[in-house]
């Protein structure tokens, strides 16, 4: 009941801020919105306790038959176990604080309530997905998480890249939800079942079963397993489907913390975790998983290093740690994975809100070589985005104390480097990955703390030269007229926005001290209760500079990014003016976007031209109808006489040979019967 | 009242109808715009009294019943029987033909011109259509089927765009050229069988060789109708010049009469031809998916993007069709309802604002949110049904059609299901390109939101989408014996288990 409250609570808030919003106005759908996040919010906490403390039992609550056809068989469900709950509490805690954020952070936005609703119709969607008991409600959550994420990156559909964004996000997604909709189908084909349980128990029947046609067979499990990951690369945005999510960024900031770092990004994580029985008896697509997951960890660290837009930073950020829990994941550490997952949401969001502020403070600008200096009238957003920082980077002190990313990220690489003792397919080359993205992820971290708080405030002197992002009417602060003469022209945000991130902060300090027992250490067997496939034997014992390796290479970013951006503030922009060939194919992405948009997106424009033009008009048209006519215009310039031109009179004979044929049909008919 | 002739009082009433305003015009001076209210009024009554009987009607039907029900049969001329009964299918395309009837007779408020000869045609046509999914005797079913060509070739003739003469003649010459052929293998089928009846044509088996060439005669037709590629080029011409009630019956029920043919007469009576073209069935259907929504998406005309969508999603049903499968069926049966309402629903969005600005070029819109914030919700909901967005109607149908196909050919369905790739591309593009942006054509301005009598027709529309996508079994479980009996049927005659 309880469970089955939160998830549908959202909905019911977003229908009425969405479809109320004329009568209720921006205050009330505002209040209603947030109040029934923060009820739904404190009832994941309470479930959440329940399960882990208090001994509740698993359960699967049913509400209705979704789609029953000849044992296809899909049941709207609330699903409660160890993953489930967890993924409650990020999802819902994110949320209600990005909510409460958002009052602050879209206050001179004049379409709230829509914003609002939205948000909350996200929530419901990602909920509804965590809490799906087969693959069909899955998938239903997975594209109603994808509505959401459309409508909200292009919240600000009067500018043309908000909407391409959108548009960008939705066909890539579709890319991989191709995969998703044939991994659901191959399962129900080769295991009579899209239900999970149904799935597992048939898989295990059957492990050897083959899918295929013709000569063409494999594994029906590796199959299944890759085709559904290809619908996780297109969510979690992985290296070849990865393009849409830097774009996304042009969705309001608080959009990019609650779905483009925290929840929907790692519905992929989630997936494959949810099915880590399935994906541990497929050691190829496992590896596959490996891979993909390692690439991206390495992939999107090397872009963020000289992006300079502070939200693509941190864009290129989620999707490196998306694929050290995919990597995790790959490796059998599921548990690993889903433990980032947890720890992510936190920081992430305390970074991306974070981001925000800095942005809400200085009117909307988002290019880092614009700011510096904002540490002084901004000290509160400052010493919050350290603390992100720190989680983000994993500091800690191994055997003492470290922040939240500390004991999930180091877990990740140490579960790469045990795999890759066992020869599974990609861990080392996960291991490494996951090592130099470390040293990678400190640098560009640092790169962006440095750029945007430190040293002088290199923007124009007002704060309002024109860029897309303030053209939603942001009108100018008066104080900002005082600020002194080359210091940034910031001012504090409010606490309506700050104390969100007060709350993510306790996350990015203690979520992961306090929970790495549960996750990953001792507790990790009663916690998990069986959901999911937790790796075999007990505890490794890693060589010490496995264990030390991340921190030296962290410290070693530090220093990297003290050198170009701090001790001689000013070399990186020099760099970078340069245009050498390396930062060149870093700052254009490794020209994924380029290359896409002449392969796909012109290829598929030309083919659509090409049916269009000579397929329907000059082929099909030219040999059928119009042939025809042309022709019978020929003949009938011989008997032009006849033709009055007349469309009555055509339409008449029409209707004459119509009723011929008619009565010559019954008349057939007629013989036939007797 | 079991005794009713339900199905004949529900598809003679518009009829009626057409005799009453004839009457009138007959009876009163015609042209004035009280009279031209006062047609509007009667076709209104009666189409809603026509949606109102097959209410009642539903109540005396059993859809897990898989046999014909409110069987009439009364012999009639040459040894044709007038032989009506419904099955789930017809039922639900019934329901189908007369929940939008009402809907387009209110959204044919903007024709002006000879009001009482548009509305006289439109009942005729839906007394036409109707008779299509109830006939039970082939001739009948003839009429029926042909019938409709001709009021609908005249509603795009003289109330079309400005080519309604080239679309008009287009739309005749594809579809009666099909259906000559069936004519003649109407023909055979009866000499060799010596019965005009439906149901026992269906228990009938047809020689294997007699099967192939009689599947080719009716596929002409039922192909030209649905339509598929490439004998769909008719389509976007017809659509395009068509008025916007004229659209909304063309897409939203009369190409569903093809799906009904192959799920009538080609599935159950030529079952081994059906087995044998399945690979060219499977081949054009995913063509048309792919082929037809590459095409939509370099449209400059909202109503021909439309119209080549429609193209694609029919590429679905069969698809469904001729997997022979319980899913693949159940999938096309519930794509064609659905379709019958996103197609006219986005249909009628046109008409919206072609009624205010008398243009369909995607470029002359654009920024639409900002002064029609109601309309690009409504606009942006039958979107997303049409991309198949789980949750809207169009989800259930194309997952289960695509089921039916991966299970008779993996690689078919790994081809259509690039079809939901393909789907946001030319869906979304569309509604940015008219929705999105800013408001930059002094034109649009002063363009007005949707009016009560809009609301109206979009409520119902709207609640059907969400209903039947968030619960689909209401429409699967009503159709599920008729499907599990034309498979089974189908299963049976080709050996198969």
């Amino acid at each position: 009941m309880i469970e089955t409250i939160i998830v549908l609570a959202p909905l019911f808030a977003a229908a009425i801020a969405g479809l109320g919003q004329r009568f209720l106005g921006d205050k009330l759908a505002m209040a209603i919105t947030t109040g029934t996040l923060g009820i739904a919010c404190a009832l994941s906490l309470y479930t959440f306790a329940m399960f882990t403390w208090g001994g509740a039992p698993e359960r699967v609550t049913e509400l209705f038959r979704f789609v029953d056809v000849a044992g296809f068989t899909s049941t709207w469900s609330v699903r409660i176990d160890a993953l489930s709950v967890v993924m409650l509490v990020v999802v819902t805690v994110v949320s209600f604080l990005v909510h409460v954020y958002s009052i602050g952070y879209m206050d001179e936005d004049p379409h709230k309530a829509r914003f609002f609703s939205y948000l909350s119709f996200f929530t419901f969607a990602m909920l509804a997905l965590v809490t799906a008991n087969d693959l069909l409600q899955m998938f239903f959550g997975w594209e109603g998480v994808g509505l959401a994420s459309y409508l909200l990156i292009g919240f600000w559909y009067q500018n043309k890249a908000p909407n391409d964004a959108a548009i960008k996000a939705f066909v890539v997604n579709r890319v991989g939800d191709f995969g998703f909709a044939l991994g659901i189908m191959a399962a129900f084909f080769c295991y009579g079942s899209i239900e999970f349980h149904g799935i597992f128990e048939a898989a295990k029947a059957a492990p050897d079963m083959m899918l295929g046609v013709g000569d063409f067979q494999v594994r029906a499990i590796e199959a299944v397993c890759v085709l559904l990951f290809i619908g996780a690369m297109g969510k979690s945005a992985q290296f070849f489907l990865h393009t849409w999510l830097p774009d996304a960024m042009e969705g309001p900031t608080p959009v990019s913390a609650l779905i483009h770092a925290a929840t929907m990004v790692t519905a992929g994580v989630f997936m494959v975790c949810r099915l880590s029985e399935l994906y541990h008896m497929a050691p190829i697509a496992a590896g596959f998983v490996t891979i993909i997951g390692a690439a991206t960890a390495f992939f999107a660290a090397t872009v963020g290093l000289a992006q300079n837009d502070i939200k693509r930073v941190v864009a290129y950020s989620t999707c490196s740690q998306l694929g050290y829990m995919f990597f995790a994941a790959g490796v059998g550490a599921y548990n690993v994975a889903m433990f980032h997952l947890f720890t992510h949401a936190f920081f992430k969001a305390l970074l991306f809100l974070g981001a925000g502020s800095v942005i809400h403070g200085l009117h909307h600008e988002q290019d880092m070589r614009r700011m510096g200096g904002v540490r002084k009238p901004m000290p509160i957003t400052w010493a919050m985005m350290l603390i992100g920082t720190l989680a983000l980077i994993g500091f800690g002190i191994p055997g003492v104390f470290g922040f939240a990313g500390f004991y999930s990220k180091d877990a990740a690489i140490e579960a790469a480097f045990a795999a890759g003792e066992e020869h599974l397919l990609g861990a080392e080359l996960a291991f490494w990955a996951g090592i130099s993205a470390a040293l990678l992820t400190s640098f560009y971290s640092w790169r962006l703390m440095f750029m945007t708080f430190e040293g002088a405030y290199r923007g124009a002197a007002h704060g309002h030269d024109k860029n897309g992002h303030d053209s939603h009417g942001h009108e100018p602060h008066g104080h900002d007229a005082h600020a002194a003469p080359g210091a940034a022209p910031a001012h504090e945000s409010p606490p309506v926005m700050l104390w969100p991130l007060y709350a993510l902060a306790f996350g990015a300090v203690f979520a992961g001290f306090l929970f790495a027992p549960y996750f990953i250490g001792e507790m990790a067997t009663p916690f998990w209760r069986n959901v999911i496939h937790l790796p075999h034997g007990g505890h490794h014992d890693f060589p010490a500079w496995v264990i030390w390796a991340p921190l030296i290479v962290t410290a070693a970013g530090f220093l990297f990014a003290c050198f170009f951006y701090l001790w001689n503030a000013g070399l990186g922009a020099r760099i970078a003016a340069a245009g050498g060939p390396i930062h060149g194919f870093l700052y254009n992405k490794w020209f994924f976007d380029e290359i896409y948009d002449f392969v796909f997106v012109k290829g598929a424009r030309a083919l659509g031209d090409f049916f269009w033009k000579w397929g329907d008009q000059k082929t099909i048209d030219g040999l059928g109808p119009d042939g025809v006519s042309a022709s019978t215009r020929f003949f009938s310039r011989q008997m032009r006489k006849v033709q009055t031109g007349l469309v009555y009179h055509y339409s008449f004979i029409m209707l004459i040979a119509a009723v011929g044929f008619g009565a010559y049909a019954i008349w057939a008919v007629g013989q036939g019967a007797q | 009242m079991e005794g009713l002739p339900w199905l004949s009082i529900i598809t003679f009433l518009p009829a009626a109808g057409a005799l009453l305003i004839l009457a009138t015009r007959a009876a009163l001076p015609g042209a004035n715009p009280g009279y031209d209210n006062g047609v509007r009024v009667i076709a209104l009554v009666v189409t809603l009294a026509t949606f109102a009987l097959n209410l009642v009607a539903l109540t005396h039907f059993d859809p897990t019943n898989p046999d014909f029900q409110l069987v009439e049969r009364v012999p009639w001329a040459l040894g044709v029987e007038y032989h009506m009964g419904v099955d789930s299918l017809g039922m639900v395309l019934m329901l189908l033909t007369t929940f939008l009837m009402p809907i387009c007779i209110l959204a044919s408020k903007s024709i002006e011109k000879q009001v009482a000869s548009y509305m006289t045609l439109f009942l005729i046509l839906e007394t036409l259509m109707l008779g299509v999914f109830c006939a039970l005797d082939i001739a009948v079913f003839y009429i029926f089927f042909e019938g409709g060509l001709i009021p609908m070739f005249i509603l795009i003739g003289v109330w079309g765009g400005a080519r309604r003469v080239y679309a008009a003649f287009k739309f005749f010459l594809y579809t009666l050229l099909g259906s000559i052929l069936m004519l003649v293998a109407i023909i055979f089928m009866t000499t060799t069988a010596g019965t005009t009846s439906i149901p026992a044509l269906m228990e009938h088996s047809f020689a294997k060789e007699a099967q192939t060439w009689l599947w080719l005669a009716f596929f002409a037709s039922f192909a030209v109708k649905l339509p598929m590629w490439p004998v769909h080029t008719w389509l976007p011409d017809a659509h395009v010049e068509a008025p916007t009630a004229g659209s909304v019956v063309l897409a939203a029920i009369l190409l569903k009469m093809g799906g009904y043919g192959f799920l009538r007469f080609s599935l159950p009576m030529f079952p081994d031809a059906s087995a044998l073209f399945t690979p060219f069935m499977f081949s054009l259907s995913v063509v048309a998916i792919i082929y037809t929504s590459l095409v939509a998406w370099r449209q400059t005309d909202i109503k021909k993007l439309i119209a080549y969508s429609s193209v694609a999603h029919m590429g679905f049903v069969t698809l469904g069709i001729f997997s022979g499968t319980e899913q693949g069926v159940q999938g096309a049966i519930f794509q064609m309802l659905s379709h019958g309402f996103i197609s006219g629903a986005l249909f009628l969005c046109v008409g919206v604002v072609y009624d205010r600005m008398h243009t369909r070029e995607i470029s002359f819109y654009g920024g639409l949110v900002h002064r029609m914030p109601v309309y690009a919700a409504v606009f942006m909901l039958f979107t997303l049904a049409n991309v198949g967005l789980p949750g809207l109607s169009g989800f259930p149908g194309e997952i289960l059609s695509l089921y039916g196909a991966f299970q008779a050919s993996a690689w078919f369905a790994v081809a259509a299901t690039i079809g939901v790739i393909l789907a946001p591309v030319y869906g979304l593009s569309l509604y940015r390109r008219v929705a999105f942006g800013t408001l930059d054509n002094p034109k649009l301005a002063d363009i007005a939101d949707l009016n009560a009598r809009e609301w109206i027709i979009f409520v119902p529309l709207a609640l059907a989408t969400l209903i039947l996508g968030l619960s689909p079994m209401l429409a699967l479980d009503f159709t599920q014996a008729t499907a599990e009996t034309i498979v089974s049927a189908y299963r049976a005659a080709l050996g198969a288990p």
